[in-house]
């Protein structure tokens, strides 16, 4: 089942590049039907998983290169869970985004958008580090050619600097992972590449912290932290409005799961001893990358570094080592794919008007575009963190998780909930609000019953997931509370790959 | 079903339903949607409240659990729902004037189109429901909620003018200093929690007696300074006079009878902890004191009508903080009551003349207006009565209250007294200015004059109902001396049993009656000053800029907070931030990425240019030179 | 007389004279011939030592030798011939176009 998740997409991608849909409409509508259908196929086999305990389900295993130890293997946990989703539910808005914007080479687009997400189900659903290591590097390549080909001006110095920048961040892991392969060897007597394996290593605290540096350094990259967050601005403002919505959904999200999966499961006291510069960087992303936003005059830009300092209160809870700092994670990864995907797509939706990013063109869009106006306000709600809305509910467990770790963490990373309200609000003025602007905002038409579905879709998530936090907390809770148990001390020589702990956590 | 849940949720669904399609029901249906929820809501809360008054007084106490928010293994909160004499009264005003306040909104926006009427009474909707989730609040995490969601409904508001830049920047900055504040509430619950492990109102305040001293005073602190950005309290009352860029019904609503209000209802919900550290009580009382002197001079030279409310709300809140501070919780209470009645009938008020005058707002330029708009001339002098503590009219016994605690209350200061009377005496004349410059004396601006007119029913009924309601509730909380007659501290004083005696008896009748006669003279002195300088023709307003001495320049320009903030805030932020993105994000970090690849290319270029560089000859040296060596290391190493 | 020894320093004679060649030399005709030669001193020692060690895989080696070598000379002239259609220079020196 897994594995048709992660090669069905493959499977479109290739349908899509050599089928006979060869003009745009055609293969817009070949691949929306497809993902379509692709959405719903995952949804089905995600429904039917039992996620009342920890532990990975609907595991499927092949001997792929035994003599090195490494095999076809996965499955699929609480945690990963959601993120299938995710990726499953904005690969349609994604397509829907690029309806009227992609022109040149429609069939080649979107193969390479479900090209994307077949890797990334592949990076979210590896239990075989080895494979987990080829779908990471894979996912890099399809967002390398969507920005190269579709992008803005600037487009090759931005898709060359994000791939070189990645790949050099992963070289470091691909070290690690054979250092960890020999190490499996002389512990068990045979090279393995299997994360349940892994798991049961005892790892020496003195290699640990290597092998937690080298892992760190590729997901830091990725996810993107201070200070290696600069590809991402460059990569998003040149980026597709696709492109950006995959980038910002589910790209930046590969980087938090597997510092969440990986350096905290696989190197807990490592990362006890990495705890506070890990949070101190993550606090000075946040809030720098906050006031990075208050002064950028590109849209896209400013949404961009917005992403900077939510990701960075991400990681801010996954390094409290709290219930709630690590759920208020994986709930961000989540909620972020949702409300700054929303945002791009809004973004997409005025470059397709206006032709233009520079905000001091924009101002009183409302009153041109009162639809989407009313679905602006929760998402720009949403990214402040207000109560009602999914950003509310993650902000809050992060930095709660943060202030039960260490207080000072949690009121410096507060700060963000002033300095949020201030980018959003002044975005949201200077776009939405104010007298008309000019010449292009006369020309502003309000959105199309297309553009209404894939953001409705998305704002009314937005607020189910704020009232409903409990839907997806309950069922990530027995997955987390296991990644937890491995990083409080004393049971740092791990007995069992999935601990019982979860199960019991439950009345 | 449990009524709360009516009275919470049907707001929110009119408000979604109007915002929806209220702009396809047309304006009638639209505000009858609206105007009708909140009545429905305001008859359900009268039940439930009746139903709590026929509870045993100890037991008034109804827990309503919608669901659960949050649950993380030894932590759940849920939705929860408290419904105790404090929440009933809150939302008997909330709803009950709300919908007085809704009735009046359906004539004073009556020029707007039909999707503009329907977003406007959707808004109103959204921030009863918001209000009425912070007041019913069973927990932190619940009424923090409903503490951000007015916040929310109230940037809509005063931003509902969606095309004036002003309009968006006072909602921008109504609800960014909010925020300031909400970040002081989140470190306080923060602290309850790790504290306590729970957010619950019934795990936390009545075990509040287990923190310690240094912990009480943190929590009680960072509480206060949520609450000062919510009542507007110094130095976060920016933002309210701005918030007047709304319109008047919300003015009136949100920004003078509930959500203003907010902060003095979380003191007094959470008066257990506050109780517990002298010093967080001491600065409550002690900003309220200032704020409520400081507000009440600035109103005395302002001259746009709105904007002296707004000062005078700011000064009212003030009060209202004072009381609380000194543990005087049912008299705060008490004028919060009151005040709510009165200022909403003063801004109403205002929003008739505005009517009237085409938009006009500025004193100078009305006068002898009490000919035209008789109703709207009388209600104001009663509001206004009201307000200066006028003897008998509930703003009279509600102050004397609260000036008496802070004179003879469990946590009295000469000083606090002090600042509350002048700010009184203030009161008194700015009040009498207002009503004096804008309905006596001659008309200044004739050409307006004439246009004037007396405002439809549909806001007048709220004038009236509103007026004597003004009056009426006094009775409520009549001075101790008078009659043993107290509805309303009976009422809260469930709430409040946890408190020592109340230390009523310690003011001896005689000084009771001594400082009722000293407030009295003050006001007849004080309305006769205003008399004499503001019915003349000429009248004693300075013109626009003109400033007549330093003082007057220092409060005309209201002591200069918006220029400081504008500064250090605004400023000097953007300007570090700039800074920040030109030289770290861009030299700094972006540099370093972009060196690397700089040098990386440079070195390439430099073996290109050295040792590619394309000699095919070359080339085959190179070659013959590095087999040689193969050739010679394996007749070194062969053995 | 002839012995190994004999062969073997002939072979490397040829070597020598074809590298120097090589390197000296910038018509890329004649350091083609150069290389043939080098090839075949290859082949030469070869053979030379496969006969003396009395084993057949040197034999076998140097038909491999000879048969990549004709390939090699058909590919190498068909480039001259079409760089000197564009170029009109044979020059090696002066062809350095593809270092980038």
């Amino acid at each position: 089942m897994l594995s048709l998740i992660i090669f069905s997409p493959l499977a479109f991608a290739l349908a899509l590049a050599f089928g006979p849909w060869g003009g745009h409409k055609s293969a817009r509508r070949a691949a929306l039907v497809l993902s379509l259908a692709q959405a719903a196929f995952t949804a089905w086999v995600l429904w039917g998983g039992d996620f009342s305990a920890a532990g990975f389900q609907l595991q499927e295993r092949l001997a792929w290169l035994p003599a090195l130890g490494a095999g076809y293997h996965v499955g699929l946990d609480g945690i990963s869970r959601w993120l299938v989703a995710l990726n499953a539910l904005l690969l349609p808005i994604a397509v829907l985004s690029s309806w009227n914007a992609v022109e040149r080479y429609p069939r080649a687009h979107y193969a390479l958008m479900f090209a994307l997400q077949s890797m990334v189900y592949g990076v979210f659903l590896s239990l075989d580090m080895l494979q987990f290591y080829i779908f990471w590097e894979a996912s890099l390549l399809p967002m390398y050619f969507l920005i190269g080909v579709w992008g803005g001006e600037r487009r090759l110095y931005a898709t060359v600097k994000f791939v070189l920048y990645t790949l050099a961040g992963s070289l470091l892991m691909l070290l690690a992972l054979v250092w960890m392969a020999f190490l499996a060897r002389t512990q068990t007597g045979h090279l393995s590449f299997d994360f349940l394996d892994w798991s049961s290593l005892a790892i020496p605290a003195g290699q640990q912290m290597w092998l937690f540096a080298a892992f760190f350094l590729a997901f830091a990259i990725k996810v993107p932290l201070f200070p290696f967050h600069t590809w991402l601005p460059d990569a998003h403002v040149e980026a597709p409005t696709a492109g950006s919505i995959l980038l910002a959904g589910v790209l930046l999200k590969l980087g938090t799961y597997a510092l969440m999966r990986f350096n905290l499961g696989l190197f807990p006291e490592a990362a006890h001893a990495f705890q506070k510069p890990v949070l101190i960087i993550c606090l000075i992303g946040a809030v720098y990358g906050a006031l990075m936003v208050l002064v950028q005059r590109d849209f896209k830009k400013m949404v961009a570094y917005s992403s900077v300092s939510h990701m960075g209160l991400c990681v801010l809870g996954l390094f409290s080592f709290t219930l709630a700092g690590e759920q208020g994670a994986l709930l961000t990864m989540l909620n972020h794919g949702i409300s700054t995907g929303a945002l791009f797509l809004i973004v997409g939706m005025f470059y397709e008007r206006t032709h233009t990013r520079d905000l001091s063109v924009y101002g009183g869009a409302v009153l041109k575009m009162p639809v989407l106006g009313l679905l602006f306000l929760p998402v720009a709600l949403s990214s402040m963190g207000v109560p009602g809305t999914n950003g509310f509910v993650n902000e809050f467990l992060c930095l709660r998780g943060a202030f039960e770790a260490f207080p000072w963490a949690g009121a410096v990373a507060a700060l963000t909930v002033i300095l949020g309200a201030a980018y959003m609000l002044r975005l949201t003025q200077k776009v939405m609000y104010g007298p008309l602007g000019g010449a292009k905002m006369e020309a502003l038409t309000d959105i199309t019953t297309r553009e209404r579905a894939s953001l409705g879709v998305l704002v009314a998530l937005i607020f189910a997931l704020g009232i409903f936090p409990e839907g997806i907390l309950s069922n990530t809770q027995p997955s987390v509370q296991a990644v937890l148990a491995r990083l409080t001390p004393g049971a740092s020589t791990p007995a069992a790959p999935a601990p019982a702990a979860g199960g019991e956590a439950r009345p | 079903m449990n009524p709360l849940l009516v009275v919470l949720f049907l707001p929110l669904a009119t408000a979604v339903f109007n915002r929806l399609f209220g702009a396809r029901l047309g304006k009638g249906a639209a505000a009858g949607l609206a105007c009708a929820s909140v009545l429905v809501a305001f008859a359900f809360a009268a039940d439930s409240v009746l139903g709590l008054a026929a509870l045993p007084a100890a037991s008034r106490q109804v827990l309503v659990h919608v669901y659960d928010l949050l649950d993380l293994a030894s932590f759940r909160v849920g939705f929860d729902l408290l419904l105790d004499p404090l929440s009933g009264m809150m939302i008997l005003v909330v709803t009950g004037i709300g919908f007085l306040i809704h009735l009046y909104a359906v004539g004073y926006m009556h020029e707007e189109d039909a999707g503009e009427y329907a977003r406007f009474f959707a808004y109103v909707n959204f921030f009863v429901f918001s209000m009425l989730t912070l007041v019913l609040a069973a927990n932190f995490l619940v009424i923090f909620t409903g503490w951000e969601l007015v916040g929310v409904s109230s940037y809509l508001l005063i931003g509902f003018y969606r095309g004036k830049t002003s309009a968006a920047d006072a909602g921008k900055k109504a609800f960014i200093v909010n925020r300031v504040g909400d970040f002081g509430f989140l470190m306080a619950i923060f602290l309850i929690w790790n504290a306590f492990g729970s957010l619950d109102f019934s795990a936390v305040l009545p075990h509040a007696a287990a923190l310690s001293p240094g912990m009480a005073t943190a929590v009680g602190l960072l509480l206060f300074m949520g609450a000062a950005g919510k009542s507007a309290q110094g130095p976060l009352h920016v933002w309210l006079p701005d918030a007047m860029e709304g319109p008047t019904p919300v003015s009136a609503l949100i920004h003078a009878a509930t959500m203003v209000t907010a902060g003095v209802f979380l003191v007094a919900r959470c008066h257990a902890i506050f109780e517990l550290s002298p010093l967080a009580l001491g600065v409550v009382a002690w900003t309220g004191a200032l704020t409520a002197f400081l507000a009440a001079t600035v109103a005395m030279v302002q001259v746009d009508i709105k904007r002296v409310w707004a000062y005078s709300t700011v000064s009212q809140l003030g009060y209202m903080v004072l009381g609380v501070g000194v543990g005087a919780y049912t008299a705060g209470l008490f004028h919060l009551l009151t005040h709510a009645f009165f200022k909403a009938l003063l801004f109403l008020a205002a929003g008739s003349v505005m009517h009237a005058l085409h938009g006009e707002l500025d004193m100078r330029r009305m006068g002898g207006l009490w000919r035209k708009m008789p109703l709207t001339c009388a209600t104001m002098i009663v509001g206004a009565a009201c307000l200066a503590g006028v003897p008998l009219t509930s703003g009279f016994f509600s102050k004397d209250e609260i000036l008496l605690m802070a004179l003879r209350g469990p946590h009295a200061d000469f000083g606090l007294w002090l600042l509350g009377y002048l700010g009184a005496a203030c009161t008194a004349f700015y009040s009498g200015r207002l009503i004096f410059s804008v309905f006596f004396g001659k008309p200044r601006d004739h050409h307006a004059y004439e246009h004037a007119h007396e405002s439809p029913w549909v806001m007048g009924l709220p004038l009236v109902l509103l007026a004597v309601g003004s009056l009426a509730v006094g009775l409520l909380g009549l001075p101790g001396f008078l009659t043993h007659w107290q509805p309303f501290t009976d009422w809260l004083a469930p709430v409040f049993a946890d408190l020592k005696a109340v230390p009523e008896a310690s003011a001896s009748r005689a000084l009771v009656l001594g400082l009722m006669a000293l407030y009295t003279g003050t006001v007849a002195v004080l309305g006769w000053i205003a008399w004499r300088l503001y019915t003349g023709e000429a009248a004693a307003h300075p013109a626009d800029g003109e400033a007549t001495s330093a003082l007057h320049r220092l409060l005309w320009n209201k002591y200069f907070f918006d220029e400081a903030y504008g500064f250090v805030f605004v400023r000097a932020l953007l300007g570090y931030s700039r800074w920040l993105w030109r030289w770290v994000d861009q030299g700094l970090v972006d540099g370093t990425v972009n060196g690397v690849a700089a040098a990386a290319q440079a070195a390439g270029d430099f073996l290109r240019g050295r040792v590619h560089n394309g000699r095919t000859r070359q080339y085959a040296a190179y070659l013959a030179a590095g087999a040689c060596l193969l050739l010679g290391l394996a007749l070194i190493y062969h053995r | 007389m002839f012995g190994v020894g004999f062969f073997l320093a002939l072979a490397f004679a040829l070597f020598a004279v074809g590298a120097f060649g090589v390197l000296t030399r910038r018509d890329p005709l004649v350091m083609f011939m150069c290389i043939e030669m080098m090839f075949n001193s290859g082949n030469l020692a070869l053979v030379a030592l496969s006969r003396y060690l009395g084993l057949a895989s040197g034999h076998a080696l140097v038909f491999f030798v000879v048969a990549v070598a004709a390939a090699e000379v058909a590919v190498g002239l068909g480039i001259i011939i079409a760089i000197f259609r564009t170029e009109k220079d044979v020059n090696v020196d002066h062809l350095s176009e593809l270092k980038g």
